[in-house]
Order: structure tokens, then C-alpha cells, then sequence
């Protein structure tokens, strides 16, 4: 001991039990049962939250490891979940992608004139967040005569088109080369074999490196536990894209997979007035992705980024 | 370490055995002890960390539970305090390699006397930066999925999963070290150099192998132009070499003015002389990047410009980079005068000067700007929210505690007040 106590021997006190303590080993006893108490007390929230959590889910493999029953399993669950959380009777798919297909996106950037019924669309099919009127989409007007993003803004609230703009909506570009998936640490978002990127929302930890390696603002984490009202919930869902997400996971655009392995078009294109949009399959030479891609001046955004995307963008003259 | 006297139990020496099962938990409690033992500024400190750490742990249960909505973080600006936090350690971590070199490469005997400062200071960062990157993940309940084996492991491709590789790593092999050290020491016998020195070599790559992972993470992103830059790692080593030795310098100085551990004049000057070359190219390095990012003007930039200058009217970090060039340049001058530097008071405001110009610069002169303008070139400015700082400031003294009870049981076994004897 340093020269602190200038007492021979250290104060003693009796104890039941314990007998002879002295006064300072009391005091830490003390001490530590108020610590350990207040330890107690501070992590009680987050152990209740963690035991809220069930084996199942808690321990469920990557989507990719499970086999059909097990995912039949998962399914049944999330449903039941869904119906004990909401009240509402959703069916979620777990659809494969068609063989021989390859999705592409195009937009006519001399058609769209920036009304915004695409992300409309969007934040009601794939059962986005009410309060924050999230979407996957964003629409950026921008100035004629640049294709400077700088010169753009996404925050406008007048009629449209404006004069002088042109109107330019980005989503995920589905890379072929995709920056989010060489970054996820756990392999939480992966491509599949039609081009979409996806995530297994029962795997994602939250890191959020996906979204910061995005070029495109494309991601969107759940920064909270959605708030989508029982009634407007969209029952018609699917595991890897539109099944109501848990606060705590990336999300983002699957092209609503949910839908066009089905054979429907995406949300957002049903939902266009114009006619801007254009989506297909890129391996069948017959379609109309394709014809546009031979006879457009097509490019493709921050095409020197190396992503690849799947997502072309063109002007009618 | 100077050798210690042979005092070995009589049982041990004569038997030629070590009683490891015995000696080991006895070695164990009284290190534990040891560290909760000590006079009245001694308890008062340890107490109120430990009240912090509590208020942070306690801020961190609200966020668990609330979301990640209590935070500042949106989907424009994704990473914040806490990122910036454990880049900012991870240098600090690394840092501590300034004293190994000198101690174990050129066999400075001065250095190797508190040479153990820096790697227990390296055991508290990693462990600050385990927990930093912990309060971040939405979902901390899915930590198993990072596991390799148990989970999936995106290794080789993902750069976090060689982080989490290098800093687990470096904490393994600072907590060999210094286990070992302390252990024999506390043996009363000497420690054999086969079982430490080549641990001792690894760490001096190691070192730098965590903060060059660390800074591929970020220098990787094309998206990121701000950090898509070859000068990134140099930055992040040059910045960690000044952080670090700070710290270390302040530490010395407190236990010389608290504890009775012998330390030498000469091991500070030498980490004085370390700084004096890192503080210098750090401020190098902040004018080459300034330079490049300004001298071309191309729309790369815009991260740059509103970090420096503020960007279409927002400009919150901008009085806070300047603060900190000031602070690097004042302490650079201050580390730098034969006449100031001599003296203790203005070496120990010049560490505490630069150390918090290289928490700005890495945090949000660094990470925040990285995400604004966003992509799409939208400005969504940040400020981390009661919550952040809470858990933030709780993981710092959570550190701070385990780096005091580590020192003060170090303390202790090396005087040898604890001892097997004892």
C-alpha cells in the first residue's frame, strides 16, 4: 500500500457472519453491490429486448443454407408474426428467378417530367415507412444542359416540369459489379442469378458499409421499426424484397422481385403516367429493354465507377 | 524490464516445476486486488468512470431498444460518432508501436522500462474499438453472424472482415505480451525471450497492418471521393503516430507525478523526438490533400470544399477543422521549440493540443465529410444527439478504467508489491 495510512492497522469492524472486516473491504463490498445493482438496472432494457427475441429467429441461418422445408418454416413464421403485429393476413413468397432472365431498367429522361408517382408507388408496394414517406426512389431535377448532380436537387415542390429542368429518377442500378456486396462483412446481400440484388433481412447486422459504399444513395436502413398502418399494409409479399423489415437492417429496391418473378412489371413503372420507364429482360433480344438499348443513345450514371449497372438512362433526341 | 530478483518459492526451485494451476488464479486475484486498491483520487476516479460507463451503457440499452433513431445518423449521413471514434482509437491503438520499435528493436534500455504503457494502451483501444463498432451495428443480437465458421464470413473480399481479423489479433497478441511480462514478474522469474520476443516482433507489423486495414475501408470506396485517396493509409499511420505518442507522453507524466515507477527522462524525450518527425508529416500530408483537392477544382471536391469553406450555405464543420489545423499548428511549434519543448508544462499542452486536433481531424474532419454531399449530391448535415455522446463518452471511460486498473496493477507487480511471495 502507498503511504496513505498512517494507521498501523487497518479499522475493523464485526460483522454477522462475516466476523472481522476491515472498514475499507466493508465499504467495497458495499460499493460493489450498488455497481452491479446500477449495471443491472442500466442494461435491463436492452436484455428484455434481446430475450423478446425468439430461438428461432434468433438463430436462423443464412438464407442461402436453408433448405425448402426450413424456409417454408421461416415463412410460416414471419407470417404468424405479421398477423399477431398488424392483424393482417399477408402471404410472403419466396419466388426463384425465372431461368434465362437478366432484368434491365431504362428511363426515358426526355419523357419524365418529374411528377413523382413512381416513388409513391413504391413507398406503398413495398411497405415503406410511413412517417419518414420513405421510398427507394429519388428524383432528381435536374438543370438543362448538365448532367452535374451538383447542379440537381431532389427537395422541389413546385409543378412540373419546370422550365429549363429535365428530371432524372435513380434507384438501385442492380450492378453487376456491386460495391454493397463486395462490402458486407456477414454476406448479408448478395446478387442472384437475374441481376437483382438483395438482402436477407434475417441476416443483416446494421453495420451499414453496404451504404456507404453505394454510389447510388440506393440503400435504406431502418433506423426504427417501420410504422406502416395495419390497412395499408401491401399482404402480397415477398422474403427478399417487400415483407415488413425489422428496425436494424438494410433494405433497398429488388425491382419487386415479389412481382416480376411472377411475370408483372415493377410498382413503379404500372404507376408511371408518362410511359418514361422500360423494363425487360436483357437476355431476350426481343424485348423492348433491348430494342431500346440498340436504337437509344444510352448511358449509364457514374459509369466510371466501374458498378456496371443495370440501369440505363436516355434521351429521345 | 530490468531483471527481477530470484525469488522463486522454495517448492518450485527445488522441484523444477511451475504451479501454474495454483500460482496463476493466485496471480489473477491479485492483480484484481491490486487494482481496486489504492488511495482516496485513486476510488474517486475510478468511481466516476464507472458511473459514466454506466450512463453509457444505459444510453446504449435506450438505443437498442428505441432504434437507431435516437442517434443523429440518417440515411444520407450513415456512419457518426461512433465511427469516427473508432477510427480515431484504432490509431491510438497502433500508436503504441513507437514505444516497441526503440524498446525492442534498438534494445533503448529507458524505453523498455515503461515500454508496457503503450501496449496496455493498445489492449484498452481495441477493446474501446470492439465496443465502438458494437453500439453501431443495428442489430447487436446477430454479432454471431460475423464469426467465421459459425456465420459467414465475407473473407477475403470484405475489408471489415480483415479488421475484425488484424485488431482481434493485435488484442491477442498485446494481451500475451503483457500478460506474460507481468506474470513472470509477479513469478519473481525472468521471462524467457521465446516466448515473448517473436510475439513482440509480430506486433511491431501488426501495428501497422491495423491501421492500414482500417484505412482501406474507407480508401476502397469509389462512391466516396473524398476518401478515395492513395494518401488515406499514410494519413491514417502518420495521424496514429502523433495521437499515440501523445497520449503515452500525458500517461508518463501522470505516473510519474502519481505512482513510484521509476521513468526515465530519456524514454520521453524519445517519444518527444518521434512526435516531432509524425506532427510534421501529418501537417504535410493535410497540405497535399489540400492542395490536390483544391488546385484542380473538379466536382470531387464538393466534400472537401464544404469541410473547409461550407457548401451551399451549410457549413457546420467547418469552425471545427480549422480549430483543429490551429491546434496541430500551435502544438507542431510548441513540439518543435528548443526553448518550449524543455520544458514539461508546455510538452504536456502541446500532447493535449494535437491529441484532440487528430480526434477532429480523423472524426468529423474525415468521416461526416465523407457522406456530404451524399451521393446524389444532396447536403444532409449531422450532429450526434445526447444519446451519442453518452455512449460515446461511457465507451471512453469504460477504457480509461480498464487502462487505470491495468496500470496500477502493472504498478504494483513491477515494485513488486505483488508477488507470489506476497
Amino acid at each position: 500500500m502507498t503511504t496513505q495510512n498512517k494507521k498501523t492497522e487497518p479499522r475493523s469492524i464485526t460483522l454477522p457472519v462475516l466476523g472481522q472486516v476491515t472498514r475499507r473491504t466493508a465499504l467495497k463490498a458495499v460499493g460493489a453491490t450498488l455497481g452491479i445493482a446500477a449495471f443491472g438496472k442500466a442494461a435491463q432494457p436492452m436484455i428484455e429486448n434481446f430475450a423478446s427475441i425468439s430461438p428461432e429467429e434468433m438463430f436462423q441461418k443464412h438464407y442461402k443454407e436453408l433448405d425448402e422445408s426450413e424456409r417454408d418454416t421461416v415463412l410460416k413464421r414471419l407470417e404468424t408474426q405479421s398477423k399477431e403485429e398488424y392483424g393482417v393476413d399477408v402471404t410472403i413468397r419466396d419466388l426463384p428467378p425465372l431461368p434465362g432472365v437478366k432484368y434491365g431498367y431504362a428511363i426515358n429522361l426526355s419523357v419524365c417530367n418529374g411528377n413523382g408517382e413512381c416513388m409513391r408507388a413504391c413507398h406503398e408496394e413495398n411497405n415503406h415507412d410511413r412517417d419518414s414517406n420513405q421510398s427507394y426512389i429519388r428524383v432528381l431535377e435536374m438543370q438543362q444542359g448538365s448532367m452535374d448532380m451538383e447542379k440537381g436537387t431532389t427537395t422541389f415542390t413546385h409543378a412540373v416540369p419546370a422550365e429549363n429542368k429535365f428530371y432524372m429518377p435513380v434507384q438501385c442500378q442492380q450492378c453487376d459489379n456491386p460495391p454493397c456486396v463486395h462490402v458486407c462483412p456477414v454476406e448479408a446481400t448478395w446478387t442472384e442469378k437475374d441481376g437483382i440484388v438483395v438482402v436477407d433481412y434475417n441476416w443483416c447486422i446494421g453495420c451499414r458499409y453496404c451504404e456507404a459504399a453505394c454510389p447510388y444513395h440506393a440503400r435504406r436502413f431502418n433506423w426504427q421499426t417501420p410504422n406502416v398502418p395495419s390497412e395499408q399494409i401491401n399482404p402480397d409479399q415477398g422474403y427478399l424484397s417487400n415483407q415488413i423489415r425489422p428496425a436494424g437492417v438494410m433494405e433497398k429496391c429488388t425491382f419487386c422481385l415479389h412481382r416480376v418473378r411472377d411475370g408483372r412489371l415493377p410498382a413503379c413503372l404500372e404507376a408511371c403516367p408518362t410511359g418514361a420507364r422500360v423494363f425487360g429482360n436483357l437476355l431476350d433480344p426481343d424485348s423492348e429493354i433491348r430494342w431500346v438499348l440498340k436504337n437509344k443513345r444510352v448511358f449509364l450514371l457514374k459509369e466510371d465507377l466501374g458498378t456496371q449497372p443495370n440501369f440505363f438512362y436516355y434521351f429521345d433526341r | 524490464m530490468p531483471t527481477p530478483p530470484q525469488t522463486s518459492s522454495a517448492y518450485e526451485l527445488e522441484h523444477g516445476q511451475h504451479r501454474h494451476h495454483v500460482t496463476y488464479p493466485k496471480f489473477l486475484w491479485k492483480c484484481f486486488c491490486a487494482a481496486t486498491d489504492g488511495g482516496p483520487l485513486f476510488y474517486a476516479w475510478m468511481i466516476f468512470l464507472t458511473v459514466v460507463t454506466l450512463v453509457g451503457l444505459s444510453a446504449w440499452s435506450h438505443q437498442v431498444t428505441e432504434g437507431m433513431a435516437v442517434t443523429g445518423m440518417s440515411d444520407h449521413v450513415s456512419w457518426g460518432l461512433y465511427i469516427a471514434n473508432f477510427t480515431f482509437i484504432v490509431g491510438l491503438a497502433a500508436g503504441g508501436v513507437m514505444m516497441v520499435i526503440p524498446a525492442y528493436l534498438y534494445k533503448d534500455r529507458n524505453m523498455l522500462d515503461v515500454v508496457i504503457v503503450g501496449e496496455l494502451l493498445a489492449i484498452a483501444s481495441i477493446i474501446m474499438c470492439l465496443l465502438f463498432v458494437t453500439v453501431d451495428m443495428g442489430r447487436p443480437d446477430r454479432f454471431w453472424h460475423i464469426i467465421p465458421v459459425i456465420g459467414r464470413f465475407n473473407f477475403p473480399l470484405s475489408m471489415l472482415t480483415w479488421d475484425v481479423i488484424v485488431l482481434n489479433g493485435y488484442l491477442l497478441i498485446n494481451l500475451h505480451i503483457c500478460g506474460y511480462l507481468l506474470y513472470t514478474r509477479f513469478q519473481g522469474r525472468t521471462p524467457k525471450a521465446k516466448f515473448y520476443l517473436p510475439v513482440v516482433f509480430l506486433s511491431i507489423f501488426w501495428a501497422i497492418s491495423i491501421h492500414t486495414v482500417t484505412a482501406f475501408l474507407y480508401s476502397g470506396l469509389g462512391g466516396r471521393p473524398l476518401w478515395n485517396s492513395a494518401l488515406l493509409a499514410p494519413r491514417f499511420l502518420a495521424s496514429a503516430f502523433v495521437s499515440g505518442p501523445a497520449f503515452i507522453i500525458l500517461t508518463l507524466y501522470i505516473l510519474r507525478r502519481l505512482t513510484d515507477l521509476p521513468i526515465s527522462e530519456k524514454a520521453i524525450k524519445t517519444l518527444l523526438q518521434i512526435l516531432r518527425v509524425t506532427i510534421l508529416i501529418n501537417l504535410l500530408m493535410i497540405v497535399s490533400e489540400m492542395f490536390t483537392e483544391f488546385y484542380s477544382g473538379t466536382a470531387h471536391t464538393a466534400s472537401a470544399r464544404y469541410l473547409y469553406f461550407g457548401l451551399h450555405g451549410k457549413s457546420a464543420l467547418v469552425p471545427w477543422i480549422w480549430s483543429a489545423i490551429a491546434m496541430n499548428v500551435i502544438g507542431a511549434f510548441l513540439l518543435l521549440s528548443p526553448k518550449l519543448s524543455k520544458k514539461p508544462s508546455w510538452v504536456q499542452l502541446a500532447c493535449i493540443l494535437v491529441f484532440f486536433a487528430i480526434w477532429i481531424e480523423k472524426g468529423m474532419g474525415l468521416i461526416i465529410p465523407g457522406f456530404i454531399p451524399s451521393t446524389l449530391h444532396e447536403i444532409v448535415e449531422y450532429a450526434p444527439t445526447i444519446t451519442e455522446w453518452k455512449i460515446t463518452l461511457g465507451i471512453w471511460a469504460f477504457g480509461l478504467l480498464g487502462y487505470s486498473a491495468a496500470l496500477k496493477t502493472t504498478v504494483q507487480v513491477l515494485r513488486g508489491r505483488v508477488s507470489v511471495n506476497t
